[in-house]
Formats: structure tokens, sequence, C-alpha cells
């Protein structure tokens, strides 16, 4: 491991940056081993289940309203409510299916999402900090946290300053981490890389790194609104940042792909590459979490067909 | 706009009040949850059908054209190494047998092959190339059952790279005046071509597809412990419509094979297989006429630098020495890493074997099948034994517990090895790397070369011209750069003193089926 880079922490210490080189060819032959992973019968229904409990529910429009916000939140509490009975829930092989591990909304909307989910132990993820572009004075983008944070939110999505990060200037990409950080209080931080914005796995790999050390509790891959989002090389990039930080600190950061997540096969390719990269310690919504918005029905259809044997009508799922 | 915002806030206080409470509420609910169990994610099997596969208890051998019976009526087993069940039978080629075998293919030599024009010849190979892929799903079951390779490797590696070895050498057939510019080629005659158990398939595409899309007609020998994928490959030679006696496939051990090499009217011998038997080979036609090439065994070094990207550096070397069982002979058995990241290197190597998935061939999540016999077992396990008896440091890790029967051994590496280290000079054939250090890379050159083989050779680092320097010191007939493993039908591979003459593949793979002039 290479050591060429520094930023200075509290009180002037100088903290190295650890600099790992990513083959890309590699990296990307690595994850679509991943994709070779044949998931059947008892351990695809078990995937299912523990996805539903791992997805940050996601609405983050310009459009939205405290109405649809509400929606959402009935969704993300109940997937499917009881009184829909069909030949599902009478199924000897059926069981509960779990409530969605947070609902992620911009900071206006979090006080009707915690109204939606008083009394649940759904999260409240609010993406602050001048979301998606960051580009706005620290100020701003603290005084985004705090509102957000007291509003209700107890996770806190921030991206990280891209303009400094490619201009090189790390140090500032850490400085506002760490006040961001202290901002949340007892908040929970996930950084946005925004990696399609990085563009190379080096940078990506750094930037993790960078983003851990500032005490990210979890890192995430893309705001959804720049295309590449979410892919499976990026995450193992940062999966494995994740466990050089945790062998070197014995700190667990989790994990947070997003965006472009559409399927039960593509997010359970994501749960055996956590489970194979960094091992089931990760497979928690403690741990890992899938910022997803479709991805929810498919989900359900295939814990449907996974149950009873065949594929239900669309229509039987709520579209929110 | 700031200003307002804090306005807002400080308005809200009291509302905000009671919201904090409902955060503190939910955080102590959060911390609740975390005592949850984690997602315990097993693998449930994933077992390719063999449906696809039809066998045929006995099996006869392929001459002229046709399915005929062994003259002295011999037939010996072959086994299952995923369950220790015997598969089929299959007959026990004689040297009259072999006889036979030589003779057809010298008529179809003299009265069709060499007679027809390479664009025919060409579209014989383009037919066998598509009708391989048409079928492959049961080549692949089939290469899975009898040799024990991973289904996920014969789907996905061999059997493509068989159809493509056809492919790329049917291209040639009709372009052979330009393979070697300004000289005059001609085919050779009849070729005798004996094959190991390791590709069982892929290396009978290796053989007979060069041999003759180059115009020669070929008696192919597999080995006696995988024969039966060459004799579906026969079945559809047969359904191509090639005309009889082009290729031969006799099956047989070690007599058979000897019949073969020494009949006389060989033209070319080619052998894949072990550095002994390549010697008594050589030994057997040096007193002849025949041309020969050998592809032998190998004990490839693996050089990863301090600046290599480690993670992927990581999967290289797990791919290089477990690929297959490590039944490769380019496998990169010997593992050079530069001494200061040795140890963040092989704790790294320890957690990323934990991973692997040792088990039944058939499931699709099968990272290490079976190893082909007993006997490569019992090889194996003496070889382990005794490295450990020689001290080395031994681990050994899989996810996976191995099935009860059958044939199976987990990967492991000898750590700390000298160069002087058995483990680290000879071929062990199986999954068992041996790891050693360097400070310079001048003496991982020179640790590399101090072999007695030099078949392949791997090169890690982010630093191109590192790389360059390092591969041009290396006397390896295939040097790898930030990867390994890597196999295409028009890339020339074969190897250095021990590790064989001559090169398969690519133009070069041509050349030793041709009389040049």
């Amino acid at each position: 491991m290479i050591h060429d880079r520094f930023v200075t922490g509290h009180g002037g210490r100088k903290i190295p940056i650890p600099y790992q080189p990513v083959d890309q060819v590699g990296a990307e032959e690595r994850a679509a081993f991943f994709t070779k992973r044949s998931i059947k019968k008892e351990s695809k229904l078990d995937a299912l289940y523990a996805i539903i409990s791992m997805i940050d529910l996601t609405t983050l429009e310009g459009a939205d309203t405290p109405g649809r916000v509400r929606q959402m939140c009935a969704k993300a509490k109940f997937p499917v409510p009881s009184g829909i009975d069909h030949d599902f829930s009478k199924h000897p092989k059926a069981r509960a299916v779990p409530s969605v591990a947070a609902v992620c909304v911009y900071p206006s909307m979090v006080p009707h999402a915690a109204k939606a989910l008083q009394g649940t132990a759904i999260h409240i993820a609010s993406v602050a900090t001048a979301f998606p572009a960051g580009q706005l004075p620290l100020e701003i983008k603290l005084a985004d946290v705090r509102a957000a944070v007291s509003y209700g939110a107890d996770e806190i999505d921030m991206v990280i300053n891209r303009g400094a990060f490619l201009s090189g200037d790390y140090q500032t990409v850490f400085d506002e981490i760490i006040q961001i950080k202290e901002a949340c209080g007892d908040a929970h931080l996930k950084v946005i890389l925004e990696t399609g914005e990085l563009l190379t796995y080096d940078r990506v790999q750094f930037a993790s790194h960078l983003a851990m050390l500032a005490g990210a509790d979890f890192i995430k891959t893309s705001t959804g609104k720049v295309t590449p989002a979410a892919t499976l090389p990026v995450t193992l990039v940062m999966l494995n940042a994740i466990k050089d930080y945790y062998q070197s600190t014995g700190v667990r950061v989790g994990m947070k792909p997003a965006g472009g997540i559409r399927d039960s096969k593509m997010a359970i390719q994501y749960l055996c590459m956590v489970n194979e990269v960094l091992g089931p310690e990760w497979l928690t919504p403690d741990l890992f979490r899938f910022g997803a918005s479709s991805l929810l029905n498919d989900v359900l259809k295939q814990i449907y067909k996974q149950v009873t044997g065949r594929y239900y009508y669309d229509k039987i799922f709520s579209i929110d | 706009m700031l200003d307002k915002m804090i306005k807002k806030k400080e308005k809200n206080k009291h509302k905000d009040k009671d919201k904090k409470k409902h955060h503190d509420k939910k955080i102590v609910e959060a911390k609740k949850r975390k005592s949850h169990k984690n997602f315990q994610f097993e693998y449930s099997e994933s077992l390719e059908s063999t449906d696809v596969v039809k066998i045929q208890p006995k099996n006869a051998l392929f001459i002229n054209g046709e399915f005929v019976e062994p003259t002295e009526g011999s037939y010996f087993p072959t086994i299952n190494p995923g369950d220790g069940e015997v598969l089929a039978e299959v007959a026990e080629a004689s040297a009259k047998d072999v006889d036979m075998a030589v003779r057809a293919a010298r008529k179809a030599y003299e009265t069709t092959w060499s007679k027809i024009s390479g664009a025919e010849r060409g579209k014989y190979l383009f037919r066998i190339a598509r009708m391989i892929q048409e079928r492959a799903r049961e080549f692949a079951v089939l290469e899975t059952l009898d040799n024990g390779k991973p289904i996920k490797e014969s789907r996905d590696v061999d059997i493509p790279l068989v159809a493509a070895h056809f492919f790329y050498n049917a291209g040639w057939a009709d372009k052979l005046d330009f393979a070697f510019p300004g000289k005059k080629v001609q085919p050779l005659g009849v070729a005798a071509q004996v094959i190991p158990w390791n590709f069982p398939l892929l290396m009978a595409a290796w053989k007979i597809a060069p041999a003759l899309a180059a115009g020669n007609c070929v008696v192919l020998k597999p080995a006696e412990t995988t024969p039966l994928s060459a004799l579906l490959l026969a079945e559809v030679i047969q359904q191509s419509g090639l005309p009889p006696g082009v290729v031969n496939i006799v099956t047989g051990a070690g007599a058979t094979g000897s019949h073969l090499v020494n009949h006389p009217d060989i033209n070319k011998v080619a052998f894949t297989g072990s550095t002994q038997v390549g010697k008594m080979i050589a030994k057997a036609t040096a007193k002849t006429n025949k041309r020969l090439t050998l592809e032998l065994g190998g004990k490839s070094a693996h050089i990863v630098y301090e600046d290599a990207a480690i993670d992927q550096a990581i999967e290289g070397v797990v791919n290089g020495i477990f690929f297959n069982q490590g039944h490769v002979c380019c496998a990169g058995s010997r593992l050079l890493v530069e001494e200061s990241i040795a140890q963040v290197f092989t704790d790294k190597l320890k957690d990323r074997m934990q991973k692997i998935r040792v088990g039944n061939p058939l499931d699709k999540n099968t990272d290490i099948g079976a190893i082909n016999s007993h006997r490569e077992l019992e090889k194996i396990r003496d070889f382990v034994n005794g490295a450990r008896e020689e001290g080395w440091d031994y681990f050994s890790a899989s996810a996976t517990e191995a099935p009860s029967r059958g044939f199976y051994h987990k990967p492991c590496f000898f750590n700390h090895v000298a160069s002087s280290a058995t483990v680290f000079r000879k071929e062990v054939f199986g999954p068992v790397l041996a790891i050693s250090t360097f400070r310079t890379p001048a003496e991982a050159i020179a640790k590399a070369n101090d072999t007695p083989y030099g078949l392949a050779a791997g090169v890690w680092s982010e630093k191109a011209s590192k790389i360059q320097k390092t591969a041009l010191g290396l006397k390896a007939g295939v040097i790898w750069a930030n990867t390994y493993n890597k196999f295409d039908p028009s890339s020339p591979f074969g190897g250095y003193n021990e590790s064989g003459w001559g090169r398969e593949g690519g133009r070069h793979g041509l050349y030793p089926y041709l009389e040049v002039q």
C-alpha cells in the first residue's frame, strides 16, 4: 500500500490516505463473477426478504409533495398491507413481508415523512448538503443538514465536494465531511461519492478512504441523478476499501449502492458480492442498504413467485 | 437565504423539541435493531441438469467415420470424479485397432482430404464449430461429469473456447498461402495426437482444428480418464459429413498411446501431457522422420510487485492456481511476492480462499470441483504431505466442505517457501500454491527463471515499464501482465525447456502441421 497523500486532521495531525491502485479490467472481471452465482430455492427467498429490509425507499423529485411522501411512507411500512388477501398470505411458506429500512427524501419533505412514520422503526434519511450538485457554500450545506436533522431525519445522505476533489483539494473534501458529520449529531452520515463523476476506480477507491477517515458511517455510490449510477464494479471497489479500512481500524463502515438497481436479480448479485467480499457481518440493514425506488415491487413479485410457484398479475402491488 | 433558514429554524425550535424526542426514540429503536441477527446467506444447491446428456454404457472406437468395436473386445471404465461412480465403459484400442485407424487416416488423406480445396476444408471446420455451439450445454455437462471440473468453467470457458478454436482455424484453411508469405506450404500427412485429461475437449480442439485446416488427417487418443467428450465430438464429426477417416479417435491408456506414436506410417506427433511421457515420446521419435511438438508441464511464476493493484492481483493469483482445480499446465503455481507487501498479500489471500466453494462439479456455484482421478488425488496428497514434512508453512481453507464421496482437495498454499523446496520446484498439478518473496526486479526475474520449466508467467504492477522490463527477462512461452489464464485461439501457446517444443494456437500453431518451403 502506498501512502502519498495526506490530509490534516484535528490538532494539525497528518493523516495518510491509503492509495491503492485498482486495475479496471480485473475489477470488472471480478464483479462479473458475482453475476454468475446461481441463487435458487430457499436461499433466493431468504435473500429477497433480506433485500426488502435493506431498501432505502427513495423519492427525490422537484415535484415531491407531502401527499406523495405520505404515500411512499405507507408503502415503506407495509409493502403489502395485510388486508390484501390472496392465496399468497394463506400459503404455508409465506412469511410476513418486512418494512423497508428507511425512506429517503429531500429535507423539506422530512417533517411529512416523520409524521407518517411516527412509532415505526423505519429510519428517515434525507439528502442534505445542496444535493445533488453540492455546489453551494459550506454554511448553507451545514444549515441544510441541521434543518433536516431538526425535522426528524436520523440519517443524512451528503454529497462530497466533487469540485474540490477533482481539483486535487482533498483537504476541503475532508474538512467538509468532518463538519457535516458534526452537524449531523446523532444522525448517521452516508457520504455519496457520486462515482459517475469520479469515473476512475482509482479515484473511487481514494474517495472512499477519504470519506471513511473523515467519519462516514456509510459510503454511497451515487445521487441517482448522474449516469452511470451504482454498478457492480464500482461497488466492489468501495467494498474493498471498506474491508481495508476495517482491517486497519476495526471500524465497520456501511455500503449503499444507489441508482440503477431495478430488479431482484441485480439486487441478489449485490448481496452475493457483499457476502463474499465483506462477509455476512455486513448483511444487515445497519451496514448495507439499497438506494432504490422501483426495486421494491420487483422483489415483492419474486417473493410471491418463489412462495407460490407462479407469477402474479403486476397490478396486485400498488405503484407506490 | 441562509439567514432565512436560520430564522425559520429558530421559529420552529419548540416544534423541533417534540421532533427531537421522536428522533431520540427512533435512535433507541435503531440500536435495538442492531442486535438483530445478520442475514446468513447460504447458497442453496443449484445443480445443472444432466438430462441433456445420454451416455452409452459401452463406447466404441471411431475409425473411418464409424463407431467400431475394439478387435480384442477389451473395455475399461471411466469414472465420474464428482462421486466416484463408473460413468461408462470405453473401448481399449489395441495395436491392431490403432493400425486400422492410421490406415483409415492415410487413405482419407490420399483420396480426399489432400485433394479438396482449402475453402472446402474450412467449410467442414465451420460446420463442426457451429454444431459444437448448438450442443454446447450437452458438451459442458458431459465434460463436467467425466472430468470433474465445475460446470461454471466447462460452460463458460472450455466449450466456448473449443468452438472458437474450430472457427479460428476454419478461417485459415483457405488462406495458408498468406500465413507464411513468400513460402509454399503443404500438409504433412497423418498426425498422431495424444492429449491429456485436464481440458479433454479443448485439447482435442487445439489438436484437431489446426491439423485439419492445414490439410492433415488425424488419429487422436484422448486420456483414459476423460474419453467421453472426444467421443461426442466424434458423433458431431460424423454428423457434419466430414469425409470418413479424416478424424479417427482411439481410446485407451498408455499402451494405446505408445502404439499410436510408434506407428511407422505417422508423419507428425503432437503430445500434450506430462514431461515424463513427453521425454519418452521424444526418445521414441528421435530415430524417425516424424515431426514432434510437445506441450508439457510447468511451474509457472506469478510475480507481484508492491505497486500492483493488490485486490485484482489476489484474484489473478487465485484464478492462476485454483482454476480447474489447479490441473492446468500453465498454472501460476509459484507466487513470488515483493517482500514489502508479503504479509498484507498473504493475509488477503487467506481471506479470499475462505470464500472459495469446493463442491459438486454440477453445482453452478462450485468454484473448485473434483480432482480428476483417485490417482491424481493421491499424488497431490503426497506432495502436500511431503511439503509439510519439509516444514513449510501450510494454509488451507474453503467456504464449503467437500462432498464425502468423490475426489476432492481443498485449495491450499505453502508460505515462506525457499527456492530449493520440492513444492517450489516440482509440478503438483493440483490446487497447491508455493509462496516465496523477492526484493528487487532482478531477483524476481532470476527466481522466476530458476526452474527447469518455462511455460507461462504472470507479472503484476501498475507500472507498465516495469512489466515490460520484467517480461523481457522472463524465459516463458506465455507472459500475462495484470491478468492470468487468458486463452485465445489467435494467441500462440507453448513453452521453453522442459515445458515443451513448438507452439499451438495462432499462425504459429499452423506451422507444426505444414511443410513450409
